[in-house]
């Protein structure tokens, strides 16, 4: 038996609070208007396959689509090329119905053909994709090639069939990835190898021009399959632009959000102004900052050791030197994450209590040990101050503040007894419990170059993971109470420290319009560019 | 004359080979690993490996070395790893930029650095004279990050008389330009006061102040030209140091050069970006030696080429 899905009441069998079903638009949104929004680093790619950063992320998000999507402002998966869908009983085929008329910018219709293709690309290891390893569970991944996916297969003009290897709970939000952005093969190969510069989609926006280095101006798509959407006739994207320069800019009128946010240099400034403070817009983000322990590195092979140094550390001090950007965090999820255990307290900070562990693992003097950490603000600050509540039980770290790539180097090749994670810490690329595990707490990451940078390793928890991802709905409550314990398991062995969960906080201008949640979408990182409006 | 240039145009050559050489190996033996900035964190091993293979990074370096070499001779700086654009475009597109904000600013340097150098020169000794070296030692000194945003805030918010960063107007060119000039000219004014105050004791001028010409013309006319000697040769070794500053006043301003497209390599351990950009800093500084060589006897017929 097959249960066919509708689109609204896919959200309601994810068990989803109702009103979540999908967005109900701003009733005073207008229509018209070019914003400009500015980031200090450049573009480096609009292809949906190879873009993986902060800035691109969300841009691309506004130029192609995927069968999947998230409602604006949450994270509540909702269809989007696809009408709707079907999931086998034994989760191991999804059948989706795209939709009818859908035209990429160049005006051709978007067909199966076109699915097929832009999965069969992006796993391609010609691709070089770094978003290849989310499609794993689709069958024929591992002959992944210019041929294809056999996983994927065209039924009919409107209708796909993938089969997957093995039941993949978090495979619907894998479709509402970029990764799995749907481009016209005709497109990508006209573009010979830079397709990145020269992105053709079915999103809100298409690119209108690029000038190196400067700027970008996006521009409506008035053929857009979603009704009513978008509401601005153009985006202006600015790039190279000093984060304290693009607030200066702004309380100037001359730039509408600054797209990397508040600079903490100017964040108390900003704050102590009512006027500017109004404009301040804060949301949560599924982001921990951790310090990982290297298991595999003595003393912190003992897990008393690895105990004593979650008690040793102050948090809200921490969370202090980020002008309270931030709250302690208590387990690896972040609060907003299904998943996260509520009323769990974690380790409590207690100077005395850690000694006592460091005496019982035979360390009553503490030990001299290396911390690592990337060597931009804040995180110098914040590895002087574990270092200090170190030094209160006796452990002596040096600090070695390296840049991004030797930190992460050096976590991937397992030299690292400790890492403090900022600049480099987790944030999902989906919002699911699993995607805070395998590559940065299970065996699969533990590997010589992984992201398990405690090198962590427990076969029981993996097993128990693959267990809770067996089924094929992700929200389905029994899941979510297995991703639970397996989070308060890795607890009671402390390979980490989660120190705290960072909260976002941006600005925009007194004319932009829409609501806040918009401004930090969990999903469309930092802003969800197809709903907001100007006033 | 053709034979002196023949030989330095070899001798930039091979320093240029010898720079390639040089970076190629240091970014070869930085532990930290292209491959996994391309990959990013979520890729399995069996894709950061078929990368590596892919990029010919699993070579062995006199290997990878050489291929970049032969390609380099065909004009060929390769693909950026990240934004997968040839590398040769990404410089061009931002190159002019960088030409006009460097010469602009080497204007700016000597137009600061000379006229302090002689006002001080010709106020030896006393507080005029001081009071401007003293403006010298804090130039040279000053954080460049501090001085860009420092006259950012006054002349282009509070006062409005610039824009607030940015690039394409004439309006948009003057605060980077100053502000490398005012960071640059402690050197050149320095520099032109020594060497001013030297020509000034030269008994030509004490001739031609006894012919009762007058002070103006005296210092204009007979002791500029050749007091400003020294400086000239300065400029083609200070475009070295030129290419450093840059960087930070590029970033600050909003300047779509060269400085932010390598800054942001860096960063990425983007290879074939920071190649070409460090060999393209290295043409710009070897051709400005060579222009500052060529053109001393122009002035200084007593300076020869051999």
């Amino acid at each position: 038996m097959k249960k066919w899905l509708a689109s609204t009441a896919l959200v309601l069998s994810l068990a989803l609070p109702a009103a979540a079903q999908d967005y109900t638009p701003d009733p005073n949104a207008k229509a018209g208007g070019t914003i400009t929004i500015t980031y200090k680093d450049d573009v480096a790619t609009l292809d949906p396959a190879i873009g993986y950063d902060w800035q691109n992320w969300s841009m691309i998000k506004s130029l192609f689509d995927g069968l999947m999507d998230y409602v604006p402002g949450t994270t509540t998966l909702r269809p989007g090329l696809a009408e709707s869908y079907e999931i086998s009983e034994d989760g191991l085929t999804y059948t989706f119905k795209l939709r009818a008329g859908v035209k990429f910018h160049n005006g051709r219709e978007m067909t199966a053909e076109d699915v097929k293709y832009s999965l069969g690309r992006v796993t391609d290891p010609a691709t070089q994709s770094p978003g290849a390893g989310f499609f794993g569970s689709i069958a024929g991944f591992d002959k992944a090639g210019p041929d294809g996916l056999s996983g994927v297969e065209v039924v009919d003009p409107l209708t796909v069939k993938i089969t997957l290897s093995r039941p993949d709970a978090t495979f619907l939000h894998v479709m509402a990835l970029n990764f799995a952005s749907v481009v016209p093969k005709e497109a990508v190969d006209a573009a010979a190898g830079d397709f990145g510069k020269m992105p053709v989609g079915t999103g809100a926006f298409k690119l209108a021009e690029w000038t190196l280095g400067q700027r970008l101006v996006f521009e409506k798509n008035a053929d857009y399959w979603r009704a009513g959407v978008p509401y601005l006739d153009g985006v202006v994207f600015e790039v190279g632009q000093e984060p304290v320069v693009a607030l200066l800019r702004l309380q100037n009128g001359e730039v509408d959000v600054p797209g990397d946010g508040i600079p903490p240099a100017k964040f108390q400034e900003v704050m102590a102004d009512p006027a500017q403070a109004a404009r301040v817009v804060v949301g949560g983000q599924l982001h921990t900052g951790y310090i990982t322990l290297n298991v595999t590195t003595p003393p912190f092979d003992k897990v008393e050791v690895r105990k004593a140094v979650n008690m040793a550390i102050n948090k809200d001090r921490i969370v202090q030197i980020i002008n309270g950007r931030a709250v302690p965090a208590t387990q690896p999820l972040p609060p907003s994450m299904p998943g996260y255990t509520e009323g769990y307290a974690g380790y409590p900070f207690d100077v005395e209590g850690a000694k006592k562990l460091l005496a019982d693992a035979g360390l009553p003097d503490g030990f001299e040990t290396d911390l690592y950490v990337m060597n931009t603000d804040p995180n110098p600050r914040i590895a002087q101050a574990i270092q200090q509540d170190l030094a209160a039980i006796g452990v002596k770290a040096n600090i070695q503040s390296l840049a991004q790539a030797n930190v992460i180097e050096a976590g991937g090749a397992g030299t690292a007894p400790m890492i403090w994670s900022g600049g480099m810490a987790w944030i999902a690329d989906f919002p699911d419990p699993s995607n805070f595990y395998a590559p940065i707490l299970g065996c699969a990451g533990a590997v010589e170059g992984g992201w398990n940078w405690s090198k962590f390793c427990d076969p029981a928890l993996d097993a128990k993971a693959t267990e809770a991802d067996s089924v094929s709905d992700p929200a389905d409550p029994a899941r979510l109470a297995k991703w639970s314990e397996i989070y308060q398991g890795v607890m009671e062995q402390a390979p980490w420290v989660p120190v705290f969960n960072e909260e976002r906080y941006t600005m925009k201008s007194e004319r932009m319009g829409g609501e806040d949640a918009l401004y930090v979408d969990p999903v469309s990182i930092p802003v969800n560019y197809d709903y907001v409006y100007v006033k | 004359m053709p034979a002196y240039l023949l030989r330095r145009l070899f001798q930039s050559a091979l320093i240029l080979l010898g720079i390639s050489f040089v970076t190629f190996l240091l970014l070869f033996v930085l532990p930290a690993d292209p491959v996994r900035q391309i990959a990013g964190r979520s890729a399995t091993p069996a894709t950061v490996e078929n990368i590596r293979q892919q990029l010919g990074l699993d070579q062995p370096f006199i290997v990878q070395y050489g291929r970049y070499l032969g390609n380099l001779l065909q004009g060929d700086l390769g693909r950026s790893y990240l934004q997968k654009t040839q590398v040769t475009e990404l410089i061009l597109s931002r190159l002019p930029a960088t030409l006009q904000l460097m010469a602009a600013g080497i204007l700016a340097e000597l137009v600061l650095g000379l006229t302090m150098g002689i006002a001080a020169a010709l106020m030896r000794g006393r507080v005029g004279d001081q009071v401007l070296m003293m403006a010298s030692f804090v130039t040279v000194s000053a954080p460049q990050f501090v001085v860009s945003l420092l006259l950012l805030y006054v002349f282009a918010v509070k006062l409005g008389w610039f824009p607030i960063g940015g690039y394409g107007t004439l309006a948009h060119l003057v605060l980077p330009a100053v502000t490398l000039g005012i960071l640059g000219s402690g050197w050149y004014s320095r520099m032109m006061r020594s060497s001013m105050i030297e020509v000034l004791r030269a008994d030509y001028i004490r001739t031609a102040r006894a012919k009762g010409l007058g002070r103006g013309r005296v210092v204009l006319r007979h002791a500029l030209p050749n007091a400003i000697l020294p400086v000239i040769a300065m400029i083609g070794i200070d475009i070295g140091i030129f290419m450093g500053g840059i960087v930070v006043v590029e970033s600050v301003f909003g300047w779509p050069g060269i400085g932010q497209l390598a800054w942001q390599a860096i960063q990425r351990v983007d290879i074939p970006i920071i190649m070409g950009v460090t060999l393209v800093s290295a043409l710009a500084i070897v051709i400005g030696n060579l222009i500052a060589d060529v053109i001393a006897p122009l002035i200084d017929p007593r300076i020869r080429l051999r």
